[in-house]
C-alpha cells in the first residue's frame, strides 16, 4: 500500500520534485514559500540522495544557479515567495528567452490577502511579461501532480515554467499519497551554443520569435487543457476558476445545489489559456463568471468583454483574498440564490509583536534613546515590527532601509535641522540586498547609522541558515562570512560591535556612533545577540534575571508603549481607579532588559 | 465512527500558544482512521504573537477553509478570541475555550470553559495550555449525546498519534500526556 502522509503544501511541492528527478534546488526563504526548500532538504536526508539543495544569499542568485543547472540538461528548481521574484525577474525574463534543456520549474508563491508580504501581486502577471506558461495549484495535492506536469511542459517546450501556490495552497494540510521516486541518474551536458546560452541583441530577436512560437503550440497542448469538472450541468452561463478558488467554488456549488446545473471549469494553466477552450467558451455560453486570485488573468484572455463578468466588471472585489464566503456571495448573487453573509468581525488587539525577549526590542530602544527625533529606516524581517516601539518609520523592500537612509541624508542635508538617521537591518537581509547599497552611502559620504542586527538566522521565515552560519540547507558545514569584514571591505571606517542585552554599554556604543556619524559619514553598528526562538529551540537560553514589578508602578504605562514587550502586561481597574502593570510569567524569558526601562525604577531584579 | 465522517474544527489562539500543533494532533488522528483530512494555518508575520486561527476539516471537502457559520466545533485556546472566530460555529454546535469563567461573547453559543493558564501552571508546563485545552475538548467531546456532533476521535486517538510523535523522547511524551489527562479529567 503506497503510503498516505499529512503534506503541507510547500511539502507537497517539495515531494513533487524528489519523485520527479530534480537534480539542483535552491531558494531564499520568505512566508509563504519558505517550507518548500526545507522540505526538499529533509526528503532528501530521508532517501539519501544525491542532489544539490541550498539556501542562496537572494532570489536572484538562487534563480541563475539553478538555471545553470537546466542548462546542463539536469532538471532544476527554484522557490521564492512573490516578491522575492522581483528581485529574480532580471534573470528570469531573459532565462525565458534563452529556453532551457533540462526541466526548469520556478516556483512563486502568492499572498493574497497580503497576510505577511508588502504587496498582494500576481505572479502570474509576471509569467506574462516573462513569456513562459504558469500553472496555478488548488490543493497540496495538485500541487504535488503540478510539478510532473510542469517539468513535462518544461522539457516538451523547452520553456521555464512557472508554478504559482497561494498562501492557502502552501500552508494547507492534507493527506497525500506518496508515490515512487524518480532516480535522478541523467548526464550532466553542458552543449555549448553561443547563440543561444550567450546571444546578443539580433539572436534575441531570433529567441522572442521562438518564445511566441512556443506559446501558441502551449496554448493548444492537451495535458493543461482546462478541466470540466462538472460534465452533466447544462445551462447558458458558466463559472471558470483556477487555484485555490477553485477549490473554494466546487465545495460551495455543490453545497449550493448547483452543481448539476452550472458547467464549471478549473484552469490548470491560466497562461497561456488554453486557445481552442476560449472560443469553445465564447461560443457557448451567454455569460462567464472568472473567479481568480488575485488579479484577472484568465479574465484578461477571454476576448468577449461584454460576457465576462470578473474583476475588469467589479463583479469579483478587486483586492484581497477570495475567501469561499465571498465566492459564495457572488454566485448567490449572480444566479439569484437567496443568501444572508455572516461576517466574522474584525477585532482590533493583538497585533504581531517582537518576542518577548527579543533583541532587536533592546536595539531599538537604545537607537530612540541615542537618537531622538531621528528617522528611523527599517527592512524587511521581524524587526520591521520595531514599528510597535516608534523605532521604525519606512519599510519599503529587502536592502532599502540603506538606501532610504541615504535618500533622506540627501533630501535633508542642506537643512538646517537635518534630523539624525539610523537604519535597521537583519543579517540574512544585508546579505541579500544591503551590501550594494552600503558601498554606494560610503562612496556618497551619507552620514547616517546603520544598524545590523545579527541575530545569526533568518528569523521570521523560521530560522534558515545565513551566509555566516557556516552550514547549509541539510545541515552541511559550509564555509561562514564574515559580517564585520565585509562591512569594512564595503569601505566603512566606523563598524563596532555590541550585544544589546548588555544595554548600558550598548546605549554608550550607539550614541558614539550616532555622535561619529554626524560628523564622519557611515558608521555601522552591529547588535549581536541570537534570537530567542532559535536560542529556545536549541534549548540554549543562559540568560536568567527574573524580574518584578514593585508598588513604585504607578501604570504610567511608558514601558507597555516604548518598550513593548508582550510580557510587561497592563492592567486598569476603573471602579477602583488603580493601574499597574505586571510580569506575565509564562512569556516572559528573564532576559532583564526591561530593568533599564521604567522611568520611576519599579522594575527590579526579583528576590 | 466510519467513512462518512464530515467534521469542520476551528482551532484558535494567539501565537506561540501551539495552535498549529493541536491541528496537527487531529490531522493526524485522521490520516490514522484512514479520513481525508485537510488544514490551514497561520505562518510568517501574522505568527509573531497576533491572532492564530486554524481551519481543519476531515471528510470529503475540497477547500482548506471554513466558512462563516460552518464549523461544527469550536475550540478557543485564548478566550478574548470568541468574540471575532465565535461567527465560525453553526447554530448546533458547540465550543470549549480556556477562560476562568463564564465568557461574555455571543449568547447563542454554549461555551464549556476550563482555566488551562492556571492548570498549566499546577502542572509545571506553562506552555501546554494547547494540550490540556483539547484533552477538553475530548471530555466534552464525550458528554454530547448526539454520535453526530461528537468529535471525529477519541482521547485514545490522540495518546496514540502523541505516543507516534513522541516515542523516542520519554520525557516529552510524558510532558504532552500529563497535560492532555490534565485537562481531559477536569
Amino acid at each position: 500500500m503506497t503510503e498516505r502522509r499529512l503534506l503541507l503544501g510547500n511539502e507537497a511541492i517539495a515531494r513533487g520534485l524528489i519523485e520527479n528527478g530534480c537534480a539542483i534546488a535552491t531558494a531564499y526563504p520568505g512566508t509563504p514559500s519558505s517550507e518548500i526548500l526545507a522540505a526538499v532538504a529533509s526528503f532528501q536526508k530521508e532517501n539519501n540522495l544525491s542532489m544539490h539543495t541550498q539556501w542562496a544569499v537572494n532570489e536572484k542568485i538562487a534563480l541563475e544557479i539553478a538555471y545553470a543547472g537546466c542548462q546542463t540538461g539536469l532538471r532544476a528548481a527554484v522557490a521564492m515567495k512573490q516578491v522575492g521574484l522581483n528581485v529574480a525577474s532580471d534573470p528570469l525574463m531573459s532565462a525565458a528567452y534563452m529556453g532551457t534543456k533540462g526541466g526548469f520549474i520556478v516556483i512563486s508563491a502568492d499572498d493574497p490577502g497580503p497576510i505577511s508580504s508588502q504587496t498582494e501581486q500576481d505572479s502570474r502577471l509576471m509569467a506574462m511579461m516573462a513569456r513562459i506558461p504558469v500553472l496555478d495549484p488548488s490543493t497540496p495535492l495538485q500541487a504535488k501532480e503540478m510539478v510532473a506536469l510542469a517539468y513535462e511542459i518544461s522539457e516538451s517546450f523547452k520553456t521555464p515554467v512557472m508554478l504559482r501556490p497561494t498562501t492557502r495552497v502552501c500552508h494547507s494540510r492534507q493527506d497525500v499519497a506518496l508515490d515512487k521516486i524518480q532516480p535522478n541518474d541523467r548526464e550532466v551536458n553542458f552543449e555549448k551554443d553561443p547563440t543561444r546560452w550567450a546571444a546578443t541583441p539580433r539572436f534575441r530577436f531570433h529567441l522572442h520569435k521562438e518564445v511566441e512560437e512556443k506559446l501558441a503550440a502551449i496554448a493548444r497542448h492537451e495535458s493543461t487543457r482546462p478541466v470540466r469538472l462538472n460534465p452533466d450541468a447544462r445551462a447558458s452561463r458558466a463559472i471558470i476558476s483556477s487555484g485555490v478558488a477553485a477549490a473554494h467554488t466546487s465545495e460551495i456549488l455543490k453545497e449550493m445545489g448547483l452543481w448539476q446545473t452550472i458547467p464549471f471549469y478549473q484552469v490548470l494553466q491560466p497562461f497561456p489559456l488554453h486557445s481552442e477552450v476560449i472560443t469553445h467558451w465564447i461560443d457557448s455560453y451567454d455569460e462567464i463568471l472568472v473567479i481568480e486570485e488575485t488579479m484577472g488573468v484568465i479574465e484578461m484572455q477571454l476576448a468577449d468583454r461584454h460576457r465576462v463578468k470578473g474583476r475588469s466588471s467589479h463583479t469579483v472585489p478587486a483586492v484581497g483574498e477570495l475567501y469561499p464566503e465571498d465566492i459564495q456571495e457572488i454566485i448567490a448573487k449572480l444566479w439569484g440564490v437567496e443568501f444572508e453573509r455572516q461576517e466574522i468581525p474584525f477585532v482590533a488587539g493583538r497585533r504581531p509583536t517582537l518576542c518577548a525577549g527579543c533583541p532587536h526590542r533592546a536595539s531599538f530602544f537604545a537607537i530612540k534613546k541615542a537618537a531622538r527625533k531621528g528617522i528611523y529606516t527599517s527592512d524587511i524581517g521581524c524587526y520591521t515590527l520595531g514599528l510597535n516601539l516608534g523605532a521604525v518609520d519606512t519599510v519599503l523592500c529587502m536592502g532599502a532601509a540603506i538606501s532610504q537612509a541615504a535618500g533622506f541624508y540627501q533630501a535633508y542635508k542642506n537643512d538646517e535641522k537635518r534630523p539624525d538617521i539610523v537604519a535597521t537591518i537583519g543579517d540574512s537581509t544585508f546579505f541579500h540586498a544591503g551590501i550594494p547599497p552600503l558601498i554606494d552611502a560610503v562612496v556618497q559620504k551619507v552620514k547616517f547609522v546603520l544598524v545590523i542586527l545579527d541575530n545569526s538566522t533568518t528569523a521570521m521565515t523560521g530560522s534558515q541558515p545565513t551566509p555566516a552560519s557556516g552550514h547549509g540547507a541539510c545541515g552541511e558545514p559550509l564555509e561562514a562570512v564574515d559580517i564585520e569584514s565585509l562591512v569594512r571591505g564595503c569601505g566603512v571606517k566606523y563598524c563596532k560591535k555590541g550585544n544589546p542585552y548588555q544595554y548600558k554599554e550598548f546605549l554608550d556604543l550607539m550614541k558614539d556612533a550616532v555622535k561619529y556619524s554626524r560628523e564622519n559619514g557611515p558608521a555601522v553598528v552591529i547588535s549581536r545577540y541570537p534570537c530567542v526562538i532559535d536560542l529556545a529551540r536549541k534549548g540554549e537560553i543562559t540568560e536568567h534575571i527574573p524580574v518584578e514589578v514593585t508598588e513604585d508602578c504607578d501604570g504610567c504605562a511608558y514601558c507597555v508603549k516604548q518598550f513593548e514587550c508582550p510580557a510587561l502586561v497592563y492592567h486598569e481597574d476603573e471602579e477602583k481607579d488603580e493601574k499597574h502593570v505586571s510580569i506575565d510569567r509564562i512569556l516572559c524569558t528573564d532576559c532583564g532588559v526591561c530593568l533599564n526601562v521604567c522611568p520611576k525604577g519599579a522594575i527590579v531584579t526579583k528576590k | 465512527m466510519n467513512a462518512s465522517v464530515q467534521q469542520q474544527v476551528i482551532i484558535s489562539g494567539v501565537g506561540g500558544q501551539g495552535v498549529l500543533f493541536v491541528t496537527r494532533l487531529l490531522a493526524e488522528a485522521a490520516i490514522n482512521k484512514g479520513l481525508p483530512v485537510f488544514t490551514s494555518e497561520t505562518h510568517g508575520m501574522a505568527q509573531r504573537g497576533g491572532t492564530v486561527l486554524s481551519h481543519f476539516k476531515v471528510g470529503e471537502f475540497s477547500s482548506p477553509l471554513i466558512r462563516p457559520l460552518q464549523a461544527d466545533i469550536l475550540v478557543l485556546l485564548k478566550a478574548e478570541n470568541l468574540k471575532q472566530h465565535g461567527p465560525f460555529l453553526r447554530a448546533d454546535g458547540w465550543a470549549v475555550s480556556n477562560g476562568a469563567r463564564e465568557l461574555n461573547g455571543d449568547p447563542h453559543i454554549a461555551v464549556e470553559t476550563l482555566d488551562a493558564d492556571i492548570l498549566a501552571h499546577e502542572i509545571e508546563n506553562p506552555k501546554a495550555v494547547n494540550l490540556i485545552v483539547l484533552g477538553f475538548a475530548l471530555a466534552t467531546s464525550e458528554k454530547i449525546a448526539a454520535d453526530n456532533k461528537k468529535l471525529f476521535c477519541s482521547v485514545a486517538d490522540i495518546k496514540h498519534v502523541l505516543q507516534k510523535r513522541f516515542g523516542k523522547n520519554e520525557k516529552m511524551l510524558k510532558a504532552s500526556l500529563k497535560a492532555l489527562e490534565a485537562g481531559y479529567r477536569v
